[in-house]
């Protein structure tokens, strides 16, 4: 117990994000396998407006992101700023608003969206007023801690800390600009850019919704609690800082792949395919520094469950890494694009990185804050197995369907006609739509486990009243 | 990325001072960005019209959208066609439906002559897509009658069997609540979409006793329809 840390920082509004966070991940990955099961059997639609997978889908995505995401990236990153700098929170009022205003944010998409209300712009769906609210409270939260490190008692800034900075000005730059629109009336509004200056816009953001907010703040994430949980230092300085530039100037530039062949200018698309081939070597830089930290202590991984999420996490991190530059190639983009290979590129990355990630930490977290150990440690394992064969199944259904999917539309028989309809590509898609639905549900069931063991731990800490006692006991305990 | 080769004092000046980190960083993520996105905005060849200036309606002093005849070129959507895609936007169909087809054998054969940069100028937002659990919608008007898109809107599988499409029978039995039209016509107007005093005085008019499933069938049926495309030019490098 750790009665000094716990009167010195504010854990109180860590341990809500926290929680928060588990209950987004299950609310979020029902969703997720709801609309698999939709594709699957689309009878699960029931002639409903709001349950439709166009209406569930843009849900989904936004409470993976946003609410899960959003929530594990707040806690972590205000629990490991205050550990890293000495300093309790520079505002505990501001964190507050953030925490409260976040999930009013979280609140209004899960009613706006069902109702049709979007601005039909990919991953950026929420209406104008919500844009508004997310960017008073996304500058709250980064203000609070750029502040906090501001008035730091150690002499240098965390190499984790970089990160989350990065992700902070990355995402307000991109939120702005993406939003940018005007209102109709309090529900609708219309996007200032159109046509292929807006298709641009919109992946610029898209791209680097997942470049900084779903890797630079989960590489945040990475930098503090996996030295922490292996407890040894990371692996090495130098390799921290050549992944951090090169991550952040060359991030930004990968947007333009997902345009290839389409009406943007191809010089647009080749630059954005040639930094993405380039990042290759940061990313790779960034999982070895992860895996390398822990040499030497191999063998913690045969105990300590939290640690096989992050390591596993990393080996997700760097095949999904390899894997995106090969899609941005011209000649493989032309098959993979419009294809479930990308649903499933985009699923190793969240299922199996940012989502393992961010669980090992919050496991972390659970114990480090609520005083006590987890209530069960064998659930722990239970959910590392689930999350990693359920991750494994919907990636690998995605990679056949999605290259199937690509060969079935360019195949031509023996007389040089199209060898199948359309209709016939989608029938070929069933079992591996309903393989998908499987591996979902069973990452689903895993996130289910934690959320119990998580909500059993706050009860066990509250009888064993461990948490009260870290509160009062004498600050040198 | 050449900050910290200059010099490992200048990392370590940044690692010590959060407001010059907060500076290079800021200075570091804009670039890739600005480098992208201002050309589009300035790069003449970026539009194909203006080397063919073809692909644009000219619309005489006096013409209604109504008097453009398909091929004519470009335009603006009318009410009920904006109506149309306003729904389309609201339903989510572009999270299975792209509008772009790209410059390849079997792309041409199944939807048409790939999409060009002019053909969405007036789409705000733009509705290219990135999946196609269905197909391509980019040149679908005309493909199919009126009645056709009815039949399978209301229920897919009754005409495609193996569609994963939902029904969407709803849209035949809401009125179009078309009473803010004309604002939303000035709203694209001032986006730069070339509506006249009259389209917009006409816009809430022509939507009377029209049901959202009238507005997405025009929508779709102009889809592709608007300009001429020569298959003997190029139009893009």
């Amino acid at each position: 117990m750790d009665a000094a840390a716990e009167q010195k920082y504010n854990f109180d509004v860590v341990r809500w994000f926290t929680v928060m966070a588990v209950v987004y991940l299950v609310v979020g990955a029902l969703v997720g396998v709801y609309i698999a099961a939709e594709l699957a059997w689309p009878v699960l639609n029931f002639d409903s407006p709001y349950i439709t997978f166009g209406r569930l889908r843009p849900l989904h995505t936004n409470a993976v992101i946003f609410a899960f995401g959003g929530c594990a990236l707040m806690a972590t990153s205000y629990y490991s700023v205050q550990r890293t700098c000495g300093v309790r929170l520079w505002s505990d009022k501001l964190a507050w608003f953030v925490f409260i205003g976040w999930n009013l944010i979280i609140v209004s998409a899960v009613v706006t969206l069902p109702l049709g209300l979007t601005s039909g712009k990919e991953y950026a769906e929420l209406e104008w007023p919500i844009d508004l609210a997310i960017a008073v409270v996304w500058l709250a939260y980064s203000f609070n801690f750029i502040m906090t490190l501001a008035t730091r008692k150690s002499s240098h800034i965390y190499v984790s800390n970089w990160f989350f900075l990065g992700m902070m000005v990355m995402i307000t730059y991109l939120h702005v600009v993406n939003s940018l629109a005007i209102p109709v009336d309090l529900f609708r509004s219309y996007s200032v850019f159109s046509g292929v200056q807006d298709a641009m816009v919109q992946w610029w953001w898209g791209h680097n919704a997942v470049g900084f907010y779903l890797t630079a703040g989960f590489l945040g994430i990475m930098y503090y609690f996996v030295p922490k949980q292996a407890g040894r230092p990371v692996y090495s300085y130098r390799l921290s800082v050549i992944h951090f530039w090169a991550l952040m100037f060359g991030y930004v530039w990968l947007g333009a792949h997902h345009l290839q062949y389409t009406a943007l200018p191809d010089w647009t698309g080749s630059l954005g395919a040639a930094v993405s081939l380039a990042m290759i070597i940061p990313s790779w830089g960034g999982a070895v520094n992860g895996m390398m930290t822990l040499s030497g202590a191999w063998d913690k991984l045969r105990t300590d469950y939290v640690l096989r999420f992050m390591i596993m996490s990393l080996a997700f991190y760097a095949m999904s890494t390899f894997e995106g530059p090969v899609m941005s190639l011209k000649t493989v983009n032309a098959l993979s694009h419009y294809t479930d290979w990308t649903v499933g590129h985009v699923h190793s990355g969240a299922l199996g990185w940012v989502a393992m990630v961010a669980i090992g930490a919050i496991y972390h977290l659970m114990v480090r804050t609520f005083h006590t150990e987890m209530w069960s440690t064998k659930l722990i394992n239970a959910h590392f197995w689930t999350a990693t064969i359920g991750a494994v199944i919907y990636v690998v259904a995605m990679w056949v369907s999605g290259i199937m999917q690509g060969l079935m539309w360019r195949a031509y028989d023996e007389y040089g006609t199209l060898a199948y309809t359309f209709a016939e590509s989608v029938e070929a898609m069933h079992p591996y739509y309903a393989m998908r639905a499987i591996g979902g549900a069973i990452f689903l069931l895993g996130a289910v486990m934690m959320l119990i063991n998580v909500l059993m731990t706050v009860a066990k800490a509250s009888s064993e009243g461990s948490l009260q006692q870290a509160r009062t006991a004498a600050a040198t305990a | 990325m050449a900050n910290d080769n200059k010099s490992v004092s200048f990392q370590e000046k940044m690692e010590k001072n959060i407001w010059l980190l907060l500076i290079i960083l800021a200075i570091s993520l804009s670039v890739g960005g600005l480098v992208e996105i201002v050309p589009l905005f300035t790069m003449k060849n970026t539009m194909e019209h203006n080397a063919a200036p073809e692909l644009l309606w000219q619309r005489q002093p006096g013409q209604t959208l109504h008097d453009h005849k398909p091929g004519d070129g470009m335009r603006p959507y009318t009410s009920l066609e904006l109506a149309g895609r306003d729904i389309y936007l609201k339903e989510g169909c572009y999270t299975c439906h792209s509008q772009m087809v790209r410059p390849f054998r079997d792309e041409k054969e199944r939807y048409g002559h790939y999409s060009l940069a002019s053909e969405s100028m007036y789409d705000h937002p733009f509705q290219w897509g990135s999946k196609r659990t269905g197909p391509d919608f980019a040149r679908l008007g005309g493909k199919y009658s009126d009645d056709w898109h009815r039949k399978h809107l209301r229920e897919p599988r009754s005409v495609v069997p193996e569609s994963v499409m939902p029904n969407y029978p709803w849209l035949k039995d809401n009125l179009i609540e078309g009473k803010d039209m004309a604002s939303r016509f000035e709203v694209m107007r001032l986006l730069g979409v070339p509506y006249t005093d009259e389209d917009i005085a006409s816009a809430n008019g022509e939507l009377a006793g029209k049901t959202e499933e009238d507005a997405m069938v025009a929508y779709l049926q102009v889809l592709g329809t608007m300009a001429t495309l020569d298959e003997n030019k190029v139009y893009r490098q």
